[in-house]
């Protein structure tokens, strides 16, 4: 009979500024595949980390077996049964197989020699007993992602792991990786482990897992059956909204745009394997796209494929009227798109360059290295940013790293507002910043638009996407599943529409 | 075909060399001569110690600037110890290999305590070997001649082989034997591929990377016993710019100098190579010496433009 | 601004009390005269003597900078002198032999940098091939043989003359500190270098042509390589393909990390190396000049020395000391 496994009781973690979980309560059960789901900034990653011995808590106690544990290091929570395995396999790509699984357990003779031919032996035989087929003594770089992953879980299985976390396990596999996985996860849920899966696909939350808990927040916001949890019931946990009474519609926005609309960015049958699927997307000058959906439904992917930072494996591209044959940010940029990415501090901003250095330096990178800009310019240029998006520094020498976060988002878009642009690609440009320079952000979108921009605005906030967009474009696990428009768009329509089975798709 | 793939650095540097080897040998009287061979195998005996040691560090990730430099401190230290305090052979060679096992060992704990890169400390780690060798004795270069031990070595061969090829040929298979055979060994490859993954499997991290440099300053400190038997002195400046030779054998053996794939036997196939085209200008003498400073550049490239494409042919 | 003066102190604080000590232990170290048409004193000596290291540490600056490094450096100093000398035996003017080495360490540094950013070799095997062959390519032009230059000929007033008293290797050194300072503030060069080296990704993001950025820095490199190697042939007037240049990438490499500028990338400071090679130079000459109690100091003394400020700059630098000392502090406390 199913008992509990793991208890974890109210949970509390800090970080300077942010209760990152606030008093949470998570049971897993022996045998039973319990999905962990929510969006950014919920805590799903803290609780795992403190589970497996990565952070430390601040309160609460965790049980396993009925016995309390305090796993300081991953490898101490490993030692007593709970292993984890990531999305960017932590296993020893240039070894083989078998050493992969077995080794630091390997067999060894009583001089301390390894028996290869007895190690060889007991990982064949762990990987029949999961009804895998993979040649053992391969090294392991020459396997798939996908048959990585089942090997990770091998080695857990094989060390007699009770629980098992799969984080975001499926995020780069194919449909029929992903199968395979499953059956796998199964197996061992018959053998009576306790299996802890991570996901953002909610497709897959309903296929494979047996109770789910909802993270919102830093709180848990319950724990249910899946499949007495209505899709619509869980969307609206993660994102604390319930569909009745979802959020006014759309603000009224300002109908004003300068001149006549007209076509500037047109991606048809654009795709990337594992990445996104085909999508068809037009924008028009003076209007803001909306992209809505979960964590890791495509938003990001898809932005990345229209700027030209992934290379796509097929389909066109045009902006404003031409054909970019092989694209990159540079052709993008000369072609006037812009994108200031969802994470600022790696893909963003130079940190160790001052805040006047990294507002020019699209502009530089476009002049080329020779036609200078005098210091004089540079710094007009700046002070006028500074100035009209009431950027705070106390001077433009000072690094840019040593700016809050909200400051640091207005550097990006100032670097990319100098360069004028028709296209602005904006991939969560309000997170993790305070509520003023939200509010700045999102109404210089506004008046961006009615001067005759085209924007595509990202963000994991539905209110905030419909709030700021006169389009919206719902997406769900790496694909375009509808498109919404009008004033009367509420958040409850997007809900749905992210909510509904994949099976519904296509006749919208 | 996994097979294959895996191993065809490996049979890449024994096909250059056997087609070397043999067209040397069809080419010039004498090359093909079984004491041409064993030669190939004294001559380089030095040399290939120390590109075993490197083998070691570089599997880990690292790289190891000294060992050139601790050849010749060692050849000072044990002439000193045997010339200045009449020690014989017997005792001073193993307290020249522990001296540098623990060289090695000491630049190991301060890249993997202080995180600092091992180009740099191992750079310091020459400059002290170096002028600690200079600074031992007044004569930078002290005869040896008179011993009868070292003299009685130097001429000790079995099947034409020298004491320092046995030496080599040992050292190569004790290498390869704790590289397959060894948690250790292991553990070596497994942080030139993926430290972080190395530690979370709960695998001996700090130890391997101290051990890998301690076995490179063993290796090197063997290379500097073995000079000086060849030698028949101990000298202050041998082995000058030797790591660069050392890092070449390497990576022409087929090991990656980021770290994680390769072997011994791969670098004891390089250092033949190495010894090959070194050799060749003694029996062509219309072939300067500068070709080959050339050939080896050339060589490298190759490899590692042959690397560079496998990598994209296994990870796409 | 007053972050990279802080970066400077270090470097500068060094030098300054080493020249202090100089000046009590042996206080001829500043004693300035004219001797020859020319100031002399070991103070200019030191310059005079550095100038290859300071060239070479220059070019370095902007290659580390980038994330890279370059291990050729001696062997291409080789090579232009190599080009120099030869072209030289033809009766070719100096300006023309200058040119054609110019030419080819330019060439040089551009193959390294070809061979880093399109075929996507590490920058340490890469620059590891030129150092192994550019040293028998150099060998190859003389034919093994050292070349000298005419007494008479131009070229050595590179290394030998002087003008306004100060010795030519220094005016060429300081003109390319110059010159390499006015050319990365004054263009983008030098924020593009900082940019590609300090976050690569978001430089991409930026719009940056990151390749051409790396392969600027390694052009430079080559020309400046070069310059050092037509200095260094020009002061002992030959071509010597076998020594010019030995061991001097080590020098540079060091010079740079003393001044401050991180072997992993980004900011950079062209003073800050410019001190670190006048205090690896300084370092040499002292121990040469120096005594104590009568009896000269041996000079092997200079290589135990530099191996102890390798390690103090270093852990100078490691955040893991930081931390340790952080810990051990807050465990007495």
């Amino acid at each position: 009979m199913a008992h509990a496994l793991v208890e974890m009781r109210g949970i509390v973690k800090t970080y300077p500024g942010v209760r990152a979980l606030d008093a949470v309560d998570f049971t897993l059960r022996t045998s039973e595949i319990h999905a962990l789901v929510g969006e950014n900034g919920a805590g799903k990653s803290t609780l795992i980390r403190i589970l497996t011995g990565a952070e430390r808590r601040d309160r609460g106690t965790i049980s396993l077996d009925g016995a309390m544990i305090e796993p300081r290091t991953p490898l101490a929570a490993q030692r007593l049964g709970i292993a984890t395995v990531y999305q960017e396999v932590n296993l020893i790509p240039d070894l083989s197989v078998a050493e992969n699984i077995l080794l630091g357990y390997e067999p060894r003779s009583r001089l301390g020699w390894i028996g290869w031919g007895a190690m060889r032996e007991r990982a064949r035989k762990v990987i029949a007993d999961m009804a895998l087929s993979v040649d053992v003594s391969r090294p392991l770089r020459s396997c798939s992602i996908a048959v990585r992953q089942l090997i990770a879980v091998a080695r857990a299985v094989d060390q007699r792991a009770k629980v098992l976390v799969l984080d975001e396990p499926t995020s780069s596999l194919d449909a029929g990786e992903t199968a395979q996985l499953f059956a796998l996860m199964r197996r061992l849920r018959a053998r009576g482990l306790g299996i802890i899966f991570i996901t953002h696909f909610l497709e897959q939350v309903y296929e494979v897992s047996d109770r789910v808990t909802i993270l919102r927040g830093g709180r848990c916001a319950g724990t249910h059956a899946t499949g007495e949890l209505p899709r619509l019931a869980l969307v609206s946990a993660m994102l604390g909204k319930t569909v009745e009474r979802a959020a006014p519609p759309a603000a009224v926005k300002s109908p004003g745009v300068a001149g006549p609309r007209r076509e500037c960015l047109r991606a048809a049958d654009v795709f990337r394997r594992r990445a996104m699927q085909p999508f068809r997307l037009s924008l028009y000058t003076g209007e803001v796209l909306g992209l809505a959906g979960l964590l890791g439904s495509g938003r990001t992917e898809l932005a990345r494929l229209l700027f030209g930072l992934d290379r796509r494996d097929g389909g066109q591209i045009r902006i404003n009227g031409r054909l970019i044959r092989r694209h990159s940010p540079r052709r993008a940029i000369r072609a006037g798109m812009a994108f200031t990415p969802e994470d600022r501090r790696t893909a963003g901003l130079i940190a160790h360059l001052s805040v006047r250095d990294n507002i020019v330096l699209a502009l530089l990178a476009a002049r080329g290295w020779a036609k200078r800009l005098g210091k004089q310019e540079r710094q007009a240029i700046a002070e006028r940013f500074v100035r009209s998006l009431s950027i705070a520094t106390p001077d433009l020498r000072r690094p840019v790293a040593q700016l809050s976060g909200g400051n640091q988002q207005k550097v990006i878009l100032a670097r990319w507002l100098l360069m004028e642009p028709t296209i602005l690609l904006l991939d969560e440009p309000t997170r993790g910043i305070d509520i003023g320079a939200k509010e700045q952000i999102e109404s210089l979108i506004d008046e961006l638009r009615a001067r005759g921009m085209a924007i595509i605005f990202i963000s994991g906030e539905l209110e905030e996407v419909v709030r700021v967009s006169g389009r919206i474009m719902v997406l769900r696990d790496r694909a375009v599943v509808g498109e919404l428009a009008g004033a009367a768009v509420s958040t409850a329509d997007v809900m749905r529409r992210i909510a509904r089975p994949a099976a519904e798709d296509g006749h919208a | 075909m996994a097979r294959f793939t895996r191993h065809w650095p490996l049979l890449a540097t024994a096909v250059v060399l056997i087609a070397l080897y043999a067209t040397a040998a069809i080419a010039y009287p004498g090359f093909g001569s079984w004491f041409q061979f064993t030669r190939f195998f004294s001559d380089n005996a030095t040399l290939g110690l120390a590109a075993i040691g490197m083998t070691f560090v570089i599997l880990s990730g690292g790289i190891d600037l000294s060992v050139g430099a601790v050849i010749a401190l060692s050849s000072m230290v044990l002439a000193v110890l045997m010339s200045r305090l009449d020690l014989s052979m017997w005792s001073a060679a193993p307290m020249v290999l522990v001296l540098g096992a623990a060289f090695g060992a000491f630049m190991g704990g301060i890249i993997q305590v202080f995180r600092l890169p091992p180009f740099l400390v191992t750079l310091a780690g020459m400059f002290l070997a170096r002028g600690a060798a200079l600074l031992l004795s007044d004569a930078k270069r002290i005869d040896m001649k008179d011993i009868e031990s070292v003299r009685s070595l130097s001429e000790r061969h079995i099947a034409g082989f020298s004491l320092a090829a046995m030496v080599l040929v040992a050292a190569v298979v004790i290498a390869a034997a704790v590289l397959r055979f060894t948690r250790f060994g292991r553990t070596v490859y497994a942080i030139g591929s993926d430290e972080s993954a190395a530690r979370l499997m709960g695998l001996p991290v700090a130890r391997a990377r101290v051990g890998a440099y301690s076995i490179s300053g063993l290796c090197a400190a063997a290379g500097g016993v073995v000079h000086l038997i060849g030698m028949q002195a101990g000298d202050a400046s041998a082995a000058f710019l030797l790591e660069l030779d050392a890092i070449a054998a390497v990576v022409i053996g087929g090991t990656l100098l980021a770290g994680g794939r390769g072997s011994v036997i791969g670098t004891l196939l390089g250092v033949l190579i190495l010894g090959l085209i070194t050799t060749i200008p003694n029996y062509q003498g219309d072939l300067n010496t500068w070709w080959i400073k050339i050939v080896i550049g050339l060589l490298l490239l190759a490899f590692v433009l042959l690397q560079r494409a496998a990598q994209r042919w296994t990870e796409c | 601004m007053p972050d990279s003066m802080s970066r400077l102190v270090w470097p500068l604080a060094a030098l300054a009390l080493l020249l202090a000590f100089n000046a009590v232990v042996s206080p001829s170290f500043f004693h300035l005269h004219f001797a020859e048409g020319r100031l002399a004193s070991p103070l200019i000596d030191v310059l005079n003597q550095g100038a290859p290291v300071l060239l070479l540490a220059l070019g370095m600056t902007l290659v580390i900078a980038a994330g890279g490094i370059d291990l050729s450096v001696g062997a291409v100093m080789a090579i232009a002198g190599a080009v120099a000398a030869r072209v030289l035996e033809t009766d070719a003017s100096a300006a023309a032999a200058v040119a054609a080495a110019l030419a080819v360490c330019l060439a040089a540094g551009l193959w390294n940098g070809l061979l880093i950013t399109f075929a996507g070799v590490p920058p340490i095997v890469a620059t590891l091939i030129l150092m192994v062959a550019g040293r028998g390519i150099a060998q190859l032009i003389t034919d093994g043989q050292i070349i000298t230059v005419e007494p008479g000929s131009a070229f050595l007033a590179i290394g030998r003359g002087a003008l306004l008293g100060l010795p030519a290797p220094v005016l060429i050194a300081l003109a390319a500190a110059g010159a390499l300072s006015a050319a990365v503030r004054l263009t983008s060069l030098g924020l593009f270098i900082e940019s590609v080296g300090g976050n690569e990704e978001a430089s991409r993001h930026a719009g940056l042509d990151v390749r051409s950025t790396r392969l600027a820095a390694y052009a430079i490199m080559g020309l400046l390589a070069g310059l050092a190697g037509l200095v260094d042939a020009a002061d002992i007037a030959a071509a010597d393909a076998n020594n010019s240049g030995l061991y001097l990438e080590l020098d540079a490499i060091l010079a740079v990390v003393i001044g401050g500028t991180a072997l992993t990338g980004g900011r950079f400071s062209l003073l800050g190396s410019l001190a670190g090679a006048i205090l690896i130079q300084s370092l040499s000459t002292t121990i040469l000049m120096a005594q104590f109690g009568g009896r000269s100091v041996p000079v092997e003394l200079n290589l135990v020395i530099k191996a102890a400020v390798v390690l103090i700059v270093c852990l100078l630098q490691s955040s893991e000391l930081r931390r340790l000392l952080l810990r051990t502090r807050r465990a007495v406390a």
